[in-house]
Order: C-alpha cells, then sequence, then structure tokens
C-alpha cells in the first residue's frame, strides 16, 4: 500500500521533472529538473530494492555528473530565441525519435516473451539482505573480466583527457607550486651580522 | 496513563512510524542545538587562542557564570527577524531553495550515524555509499546560491567551492576505501564493531588515511584554511554575499556546522571506534571503562570539532591553486599508496588482518 | 638527503604541529580582557574626554571671551560670540563646541589663560538626536558645576608639572 504510493508519487515527480528539463527556458532550471529526475529514479530503484545502485546514481550522477554539468550551464548565456529557430523544421524528426523509444518500452514491459514480472522482481531482491555483497561477489567472480577491461577503458579515457590538458606552451608564465610549497626558511632568509659602530 | 494506554492501543506499524518519528526528531533537535552551541564554541576558543575571552554577555535566563551561554540564542532571534533582501535581478526561486537545498543533505547524513551500539536512526547495508552520496550533495546549495544571486564574487565563490569539494571528496572516498578493505562491511556499526579489541582502531594502521580524510573533511566543509570559497579578503564573502537573515542562517550556518559536527564524527566512526571505549582491549572486558556506549563517541566529536576551531585559529588561508594542488597531487596519491601497502597487509596478514 | 628530510617533515605535518603547539598554548595563557562596564582601566587624570567651562568658587563665570581657543582649535569645532554684560565685564554670549568636528586634542585647554574651558575625563556619553552633538554654552556650564571637585582634583594634580 505505501510502496505504491510512493511509486506513484516518485513516478508522478520523475515525470513532471523530465517534462521540466526540456520545456524550462532557463538552462540551469533544466538542469535542477535534471537532478530531480535522477533523485526521483533513484527513489524507484530503492523501492525495488536495489540500494546499492540508487545510492551509486545519486553519488555519481548528482554528486559528480550534474556539478559539472551546472558548472558549464552556468556560465553559458545561452540565447533561448536563437535555439529555438529550428524547431518546427526538427520536430516531426524528435517525434520519430520519441514514437520509436516509446514503442520499445512497451514492447519490454508488455512483450509475454520477455516475461518482465515487477513484482516478482522486488520480493526476490528484497528478501536477499545485501545487494552491495552480490554485486559485489558477482562483479568480481563471474564477470571479473568484462569488469577489469570496463576500468582499464575508464583509466584510458582518464589518461588520454589528462593528457589532452597536458599541452606544454612556450613561454607560459605560471607558477611551480611544488617549488613554492617546498621552500624552506633557509633558502629565503639569511641572517646576517653587522659590525656594529664604535662608540665615539 | 492515558497516553500510555493510546500508545499501546496503535497498530504496531504506526506505533513503529510514531516512534521513529519522534526518534528523528530528537536527532535533528540536538544537532541544531549542537549547531547553536558550537558557534559559541567556536567563537570562545578562537578568542581564548587569541587572548581574548570571547562574547561574556549574555546570560542565560540571568543565571550566574553563563555569560555569554546565552549568546547563541540571541544571534539567533537576531537573524531570524532580519529583513530577507532579494537582489533586484537575482533568480527568486533558486535564490530562495538554495538554503534549503544546502540544508537538507546536512541534515539526512544523521540517519545512518551510528550513536551507540543499540541506537541508529537507520542501520542500512549501504550506509557508507549513503554518506558519500548525500555529503557530495551538500555542493548543490552553494553552487545555486552563488548563480541565483546574479553576483560576480558569490559566482566566483560558488565556483571555488564547487572545484574544491568535487576534488577533495575524491581523497575521501579514497580514504573510506581503506576502511572498506578493513571493515568488509559499508555498515557503519559494522564499521564501528570492526575496530573493537587492542589496537582495533583503525587510526592505527591507517593513519594517514584518517589524517587525509579529516583534512579533506575540512576542505570538504569549505572551513578555514580552506575557506576560500568565502574569501573575504578577495570575493567579499563569496556564494553568500546577499543572503541576510533567516537565509543567510539556514545557508551558511546551519549546514556548514552540521556538516563540521558530521565530519567529526564520521572520522571518530571511520578511524578512531565511535562509540568504542579507547580501553577496550587494554582492560579487563568485564571493566566500566571498557564498556561500549555514546558517552566515548560524544568525547571523540568534542575533540575533532575542538580541532576544526584550533586549525581556524591557528592556520593561514590556503592559496587557491595550493588548495587544488593538495587536493589532487598529494591527498589522492597519497591514499592510493596507502591503499596498495593495505593490499600488502592484507596479503602478509599483518595488521587488522592478522588473525 | 635535504630534499627527503624535507619530505618526511612536510609529511609528517611537522611544521603545522609546532603551530598548533604554540596556539594550544596561547589558549591556556590568563586572558587580559578588561571586562568594560564592570572593570575599567585606570585613567590619567589628563585624560581629555568630554569638556566643561569652570566657574570661580563665587559662582562667577571663568570666561572671558578671549577666543584664544576658537583660534588654537585645528578642527574649527569651537564658535564663540561676545558681548559687554550686564555688570560691564566681557563675557561670551554663545559658547559652542561640535562635538563631532573636536578631535580632543585639549589645545583648546592649553590656550585658555583663566583655566575656563576644559576636558573632563568623561568618555562614556553619546547623542540621541541631530543636534545633540553641538555641546552650547548652557550645557557645558552644566558639566562644570556637576564635576568641579573632579577637574579641581585633577588641576590640582597636574599643578607640578606646569
Amino acid at each position: 500500500m505505501l510502496i505504491n504510493i510512493l511509486f506513484y508519487l516518485f513516478s508522478a515527480t520523475l515525470i513532471t521533472a523530465s517534462l521540466g528539463v526540456v520545456l524550462a527556458r532557463n538552462s540551469v532550471h533544466s538542469a535542477m529538473f535534471l537532478v530531480l529526475a535522477f533523485f526521483t529514479s533513484s527513489g524507484l530503484w530503492l523501492l525495488l530494492g536495489a540500494e546499492f545502485l540508487a545510492i551509486v546514481l545519486v553519488l555519481v550522477y548528482v554528486g559528480a555528473v550534474m556539478v559539472l554539468f551546472l558548472f558549464v550551464v552556468m556560465m553559458l548565456d545561452v540565447n533561448v530565441a536563437q535555439m529555438r529557430e529550428g524547431f518546427t523544421r526538427y520536430a516531426p524528426l524528435g517525434a520519430l525519435i520519441a514514437l520509436i523509444v516509446i514503442a520499445e518500452i512497451c514492447y519490454v514491459v508488455w512483450h509475454p516473451s520477455l516475461k518482465l514480472d515487477m513484482l516478482g522482481l522486488t520480493s526476490d531482491v528484497a528478501a536477499s539482505a545485501s545487494n552491495t555483497r552480490s554485486l559485489g561477489l558477482v562483479l568480481y567472480t563471474k564477470y571479473a573480466y568484462p569488469f577489469q577491461l570496463a576500468a582499464v577503458l575508464l583509466l584510458l579515457a582518464i589518461v588520454a583527457a589528462i593528457t589532452l590538458t597536458m599541452r606544454q606552451r612556450p613561454n607560459l608564465k605560471k607558477q611551480d607550486i611544488s617549488a613554492q610549497v617546498a621552500v624552506r626558511k633557509g633558502d629565503r632568509l639569511r641572517v646576517v651580522q653587522v659590525a656594529s659602530e664604535k662608540r665615539p | 496513563m492515558n497516553l500510555v494506554g493510546f500508545y499501546a492501543s496503535l497498530d504496531p506499524w504506526v506505533q513503529t512510524a510514531l516512534l521513529k518519528t519522534l526518534e528523528i526528531l530528537g536527532v535533528l533537535l540536538v544537532v541544531v542545538f549542537s549547531v547553536a552551541f558550537m558557534t559559541l564554541a567556536e567563537r570562545k576558543v578562537i578568542g581564548w587562542i587569541q587572548g581574548r575571552m570571547g562574547p561574556n554577555r549574555v546570560t542565560l535566563i540571568g543565571i550566574p557564570f553563563t555569560e555569554g551561554w546565552g549568546q547563541p540564542i540571541a544571534d539567533v532571534v537576531k537573524l531570524l527577524f532580519k529583513e530577507i533582501v532579494l537582489p533586484a535581478n537575482a533568480d527568486r526561486v533558486l535564490f530562495l531553495l538554495a538554503p534549503m537545498i544546502a540544508l537538507v543533505p546536512a541534515f539526512a547524513t544523521w540517519a545512518v550515524v551510528p550513536f551507540s551500539p543499540a541506537f541508529v536512526l537507520a542501520d542500512i547495508d549501504a550506509g557508507l555509499l549513503y554518506v558519500l552520496a548525500l555529503t557530495s550533495l551538500g555542493v548543490y546549495g552553494i553552487i545555486l546560491a552563488g548563480w541565483a544571486t546574479n553576483s560576480k564574487y558569490a559566482l566566483l565563490g560558488a565556483l571555488r567551492s564547487a572545484a574544491q569539494i568535487v576534488a577533495y571528496e575524491i581523497a575521501m572516498g579514497f580514504a573510506l576505501v581503506g576502511v572498506l578493505m578493513v571493515a568488509g562491511s559499508l555498515n557503519l556499526s559494522d564499521i564501528v564493531r570492526s575496530q573493537s579489541g587492542a589496537f582495533g582502531w583503525n587510526v592505527i594502521w591507517l593513519a594517514p588515511l584518517a589524517v587525509i580524510y579529516f583534512i579533506s573533511g575540512i576542505a570538504e566543509t569549505n572551513r578555514a584554511p580552506f575557506d576560500v570559497a568565502e574569501g573575504e579578503s578577495e570575493i567579499v564573502a563569496g556564494f553568500h554575499v546577499e543572503y541576510s537573515g533567516a537565509t543567510f542562517a539556514t545557508l551558511f550556518a546551519l549546514p556548514e556546522y552540521a556538516n563540521m559536527i558530521l565530519i567529526a564524527v564520521l572520522t571518530s566512526v571511520m578511524f578512531f571506534g565511535g562509540w568504542l571505549s579507547p580501553f577496550d582491549g587494554y582492560l579487563p572486558a568485564t571493566s566500566f571503562l571498557a564498556q561500549p556506549s555514546f558517552v566515548w563517541l560524544l568525547g571523540k566529536i568534542v575533540f575533532f570539532l575542538f580541532c576544526f576551531l584550533w586549525f581556524r585559529a591557528t592556520f593561514p588561508r590556503y592559496r587557491y591553486d595550493q588548495i587544488m594542488r593538495l587536493g589532487w597531487k598529494v591527498f589522492i596519491p597519497l591514499t592510493l599508496i596507502w591503499i596498495f601497502v593495505e593490499g600488502l597487509m592484507v596479503y602478509w596478514h599483518v595488521g587488522p588482518w592478522r588473525h | 638527503m635535504n630534499a627527503v628530510r624535507n619530505l618526511t617533515k612536510t609529511l609528517l605535518l611537522g611544521e603545522l604541529l609546532q603551530g598548533l603547539g604554540l596556539t594550544f598554548k596561547y589558549m591556556l595563557k590568563p586572558k587580559t580582557t578588561v571586562r568594560y562596564p564592570e572593570e575599567k582601566t585606570p585613567q590619567s587624570y589628563r585624560y581629555r574626554g568630554l569638556h566643561a567651562l569652570r566657574r570661580y568658587p563665587n559662582g562667577e563665570e571663568r570666561c572671558i571671551a578671549c577666543k584664544l581657543c576658537e583660534a588654537v582649535c585645528p578642527a574649527l569645532a569651537i564658535t564663540i560670540e561676545s558681548d559687554v554684560s550686564a555688570d560691564g565685564t566681557r563675557r561670551t554670549t554663545r559658547y559652542d563646541i561640535d562635538l563631532f568636528k573636536c578631535i580632543y586634542c585639549g589645545f583648546c585647554e592649553e590656550a585658555c589663560p583663566v583655566d575656563a574651558i576644559v576636558e573632563t575625563r568623561i568618555h562614556e556619553y553619546h547623542m540621541e538626536n541631530p543636534g545633540e552633538n553641538i555641546m552650547t554654552k548652557d550645557k557645558l556650564l552644566a558639566v562644570g558645576e556637576r564635576f568641579e571637585t573632579m577637574i579641581s582634583a585633577d588641576k590640582a594634580a597636574d599643578a607640578a608639572y606646569r
């Protein structure tokens, strides 16, 4: 009963927030709507008993990705009128894509051959105590190889991204913080003993 | 008597809900009061270090020898009755929403804190992840406040704070990975229990991680010496320039101090044995001093909160690029190195893995 | 070798702990704060506070409207108008000091040949309405009458050094 109420509450908020993402005129507002959408979908996952995924969604998407999104969006001065110019031209294409996605979701949800029974899923997961543990067990045994592969791929992406920023420009004036921090008293300060003048 | 009978006549489900609500209210009240008196403690301690007395005027309803103790109440009353000024070109909705967004994660994290062996609001399995997820949300209040104010200083403060929090969160996360390796659980109560016995505290084997965690915690809460987000000498007051009255109190004072207390609690829980007694494993287990209780946790919290104030009174503010260097180039490699060292400890069965 | 030593020193937070030790020591030191309304710092009898105009013991005004104080005042805070009084002596009809302009230098007191204008030790005073910053002759004389014992005691103590 309570779970049903919560489900409809979260779903309604999720749909409203998703609409807000698309319809908000201000880009920061739509980013915030996206944050709300992530939150509510994480709430939905919690209802399904997938607490690990729910929290990781908040941690990764809301805590890190959206912060960077906001970072960029905050500093943009987006001209909404200019962006709307091509709206009518691209509207049919957008509608087509939306229809395809909706058709796919309907197929997945209702097609009998896939046997996607939501209720069975919830009770099954809720019975097992910690899905963090079970996820970890599966990831490091059955899927160890793909998991390591994904990790290496991510590492590669990080290295690539960092190398892109490591462009050395000649004649670029910049501070070497490590050298600045490593300075000791002796490097900068010299105590000089000056012979005092004799009294007349 | 009547009340007890009424409670007993209720549905067990309603009873639990009622009890939990009362518990949550109790914890929240305690946190808010601690925040209020934390501001007093801050001014007192910094005053003492600077050879002053700190606030010593407002008494608690005229009780002698409580000079200064009424200061937080006077401050709260003042802040609540001050006018809230809305800047002309500010984003009204987000400007007023930002303080509330800042407040929510600062309070919600308390749900998983193990206060004593018996008392946790929500003893969930993914407690540590929950803590990490919620502390990473604290940045939203600051970013939105900075952006919605429509002031260059506020935006600069918000950007600084956001970059800093994102950077130090990684170091914090890695430090907690070390704790995870010892405890083998994400449940905070289990993490505390894993530290029992002589030489059981994580700080003994994970000392570098403990130091890094606490320093990152200071950076994460935007406290001195990492308070460039405010940087009153450069960018006036950063993200909260235009906030006044109640919005100032809820945007700045409450979350900042609640987060400080939270970092103190988490440091005690992760590295200093939480509610475990410091004599546990050294004195016989039947001894009065070796019993786990909330008092030990309280003592640890007070010590770490004092450290916050102590650091603020001692260290000058970091330069911004040095903060970023410390986070990315010092702390993250150090934590990674120590996690590797821990791996070796697991392999050779030393430290927490000796059994 | 030096670099290694510096690195270990940095990693062990040596200098930071040293600083923390220092501040902790200062925290335990006795405080020098004076709790003002209850405790007050000792005051010199030469303290230059609120102004007063004095009278002779027989009630006669000391001020002879020589306007030396008006001339010497560096802040132009004093305004004096004079006339012949009923008994044929030269007296001020107006003697105003603007306390907002006054810099409390004490030159008026030094310039006065008859010790009429003095600066008392009173420093705890305030204004609540615009215009109260102007000390008129009546107000100055009232201050002088009220604190005559203090003023004459201060003058007597300082006499040896003049």
